[in-house]
């Protein structure tokens, strides 16, 4: 993985120290309310409805187990002994002391990580394929790039203070990964006919109250030119972008205001004067930035294929967790983990101190120290030999995070919501909760097989409900939660939003709605390997409608 | 009009407070200051304003509760989860809602 030089530490320290002096000067008076809101916010420190909340950068998703270790530490001493993972691969701590929080940093600094740009209208923390360096299906390995664009993002001059946040995903295989075409700018690394490297660019892709699938502006960009393209993009949004309205300044408004042909033809404009300036990326730039993300060294552990065969006839829960949480690797001896967030009835996303250390523990000792956050809120550890599995799930167990779910309809995505979110409407965890309790039996699990549920507690859709399978937004009408369902979304290659199904539910009727659907799923499937999204692709919403609300006049209303 | 009480974040820990008869800023709604008449509000939206202005708080804002059977509540469900806590049982060892909902004595 990356690690700082010289220049990266001390720039990190100099904004801890920054940062130190500006927390002091709130506390004595000396700064203002006003005055200080945007210097914490540019140091990850939002107010929610409790307390501040940190939220700290995890570039793509990419922690050493030293790392992990010290998010441990800053749960156990700065908060309640937790903290939460979130959709953008970056993890949020929940009850920081303001008064605390430089010291956290300063902390968080000694492991190379900040909290920097996981606020504010600036290019946000990117974001790869949570699998990136492991999967079998990979044409590159997507973080070297992601690191050259989270270094050329941090603390950019021109690009400090645009219309809107903004945010980018890089993906290095065809199967999406990082949902790239719901991100301002997605970029899919691919090889051209000569063997050469490059990225299909997709731009204006977003959720939110406006959700809308990006549009690709180049079906091939060189890898050279990868800060130039992008500068052009973000020059055109920069003088374009709408500042007059913030529902309205995000990039995807932009695309669908000026439509795709007109941008990406100001956007070529903008590069053809860029194009063989000084940020054309020299291959010795690139190739020394990738050289940090090289493959590791994976012994040939043939070993396991034998051992995994008997270990899962022994056993029959490992049986059950190798077949759903764990993916084929590069390597034929190694396998990807993904390490369940999602506990039967327990708070999607969230780990103890506790939790981080196990899985730090195990990371060293078995998966080469490296582990990753997904977008999907669970983590994942990259490179774990078949001959180790059984150790690993061993060790899981009894951490309380071997739950055998990754991609089943336990395995939900759910933001903070109103529990602990001041701009949601309504809660999203206590939905989760009971949704996950109800179909947690393993066998009817398996029997529904893959089904993405993801709730958001408000408009703005931290919890991707536009790309599930089943999405649910909670809204506040007449002072009370209701939650619209709404189906058919997806956040692949083959991205998709969902359409909003009906009237909403009321908190104790939502997951008898989900059995609805779900139920309705299984009787109209051809066989069991037509999935929920392919089933519903196929058949639409009216069966679905019809079940939910019986006759068409009660779902219009 | 509904009852009243005048409720912030503390700047220091940004934990949620209540404005209580002593002028305080207290973390237990159930000791809030309760305004029942227009005057009453308004010296309750003063202290705000200055209470943020001495950087005490931040985020002051008069909510709407009621009183039922002595406990105040209100009436939003966004102000009483600000004062019970997260609705969920977050970490280990953690109460959940109803230990803290309870009025103090």
């Amino acid at each position: 993985m990356y690690r700082y030089d010289e220049f990266d530490h001390a720039f990190v320290a100099g904004r801890v120290e920054q940062f130190r002096d500006q927390v002091e000067r709130r506390l004595s008076g000396e700064l203002a309310e006003d005055a200080f809101k945007p210097l914490r916010l540019m140091n990850g420190v939002y107010l929610q409805l409790h307390a501040y909340m940190l939220r700290i950068a995890i570039p793509y998703g990419t922690l050493s187990a030293r790392q992990m270790r010290m998010l441990a530490h800053i749960g156990r001493k700065y908060d309640r002994g937790y903290g939460h993972f979130t959709t953008r691969q970056n993890i949020q701590f929940n009850w920081p002391k303001l008064s605390e929080i430089p010291d956290a940093l300063a902390d968080l600094a000694s492991v190379e990580m900040h909290a920097l740009q996981t606020s504010g209208n600036c290019i946000r923390n990117v974001t790869a394929d949570h699998f990136a360096g492991a999967a079998a299906d990979e044409v590159a390995d997507p973080r070297p790039y992601a690191e050259i664009l989270r270094q050329w993002s941090s603390v950019h001059p021109e690009f400090s203070f645009l219309p809107r946040k903004f945010k980018i995903a890089v993906t290095g295989a065809e199967r999406d990964r990082a949902a790239i075409q719901v991100h301002d700018i997605g970029l899919h690394l691919k090889k051209n006919d000569a063997g050469a490297i490059g990225f299909a660019v997709y731009v204006g892709g977003g959720q939110g109250r406006t959700p809308m699938v990006a549009k690709k502006i180049r079906d091939f960009l060189p890898e050279q030119d990868l800060l130039s393209y992008t500068t052009a993009i973000m020059r055109v949004y920069n003088l374009h972008g709408r500042r007059d309205n913030k529902y309205k300044a995000r990039i995807k408004i932009l695309v669908h205001e000026t439509g795709a042909e007109e941008l990406s033809r100001q956007v070529e404009a903008e590069f053809a004067e860029l194009k063989n300036t000084e940020l054309k990326l020299p291959e010795a730039d690139i190739a020394a930035i990738s050289a940090y993300f090289a493959p590791p060294e994976l012994a040939a552990r043939a070993e396991g294929w034998a051992n995994l065969a008997e270990w899962k006839k022994a056993d029959p829960a490992f049986a059950a967790w190798v077949r759903q949480n764990v993916q084929p690797h590069k390597h034929p001896d190694y396998g990807m983990v993904t390490i369940s967030l999602k506990p039967i009835g327990g708070i999607p996303g969230d780990a103890t101190s506790e939790q981080m250390e196990a899985v730090a523990d195990i990371a060293e000792d078995y998966a080469l120290d490296e582990i990753r956050v997904s977008h999907e809120q669970n983590l994942i550890l990259p490179h774990v030999a078949l001959a180790d599995l059984e150790a690993v799930y061993r060790g899981l167990v009894a951490a309380g995070l071997a739950t055998a779910n990754a991609g089943l309809i336990t395995d939900i995505i759910a933001c903070p919501g109103l529990d602990y979110c001041a701009l949601a409407n309504a809660r999203s965890i206590p939905v989760a909760q009971e949704i996950s309790t109800r179909f947690g039996a393993p066998e009817r699990q398996a029997e529904i097989g893959e089904l993405k549920i993801k709730i958001s507690g408000c408009i703005n859709a931290c919890g991707h409900h536009h790309v599930g399978h089943i999405g649910l937004l909670g809204v506040e009408k007449k002072g009370a939660e209701l939650y619209q369902i709404t189906l058919g979304g997806s956040g692949d290659e083959n991205t998709s939003i969902g359409e909003i199904i009906g009237r909403g539910f009321e908190p104790e009727k939502v997951t008898d709605a989900i059995e609805v659907v779900v139920d309705t799923y299984l009787g109209l499937r051809l066989d069991p390997s037509e999935t929920f999204l392919a089933a519903y692709r196929r058949v639409g919403p009216q069966p679905f409608k019809d079940a939910l609300y019986g006759d068409k006049t009660a779902a219009a209303a | 009009m509904a009852d009243k009480v005048l409720t912030a974040n503390r700047l220091s820990d940004g934990i949620s407070v209540w404005l209580d008869a002593a002028g305080n800023w207290n973390e237990q709604l159930q000791d809030a200051f309760v305004a029942r008449h227009k005057e009453a509000v308004d010296a309750l939206e003063a202290t705000g304003k200055q209470a943020f202005a001495d950087n005490k708080v931040v985020d002051v804002n008069v909510v709407d509760v009621e009183e039922v059977d002595g406990v105040l509540r209100p009436l939003r469900m966004r102000e009483r989860i600000r004062a019970e806590g997260p609705s969920i049982a977050y970490a280990a060892g953690y109460a959940g809602l109803t230990a803290t909902a309870q009025p103090v004595a």
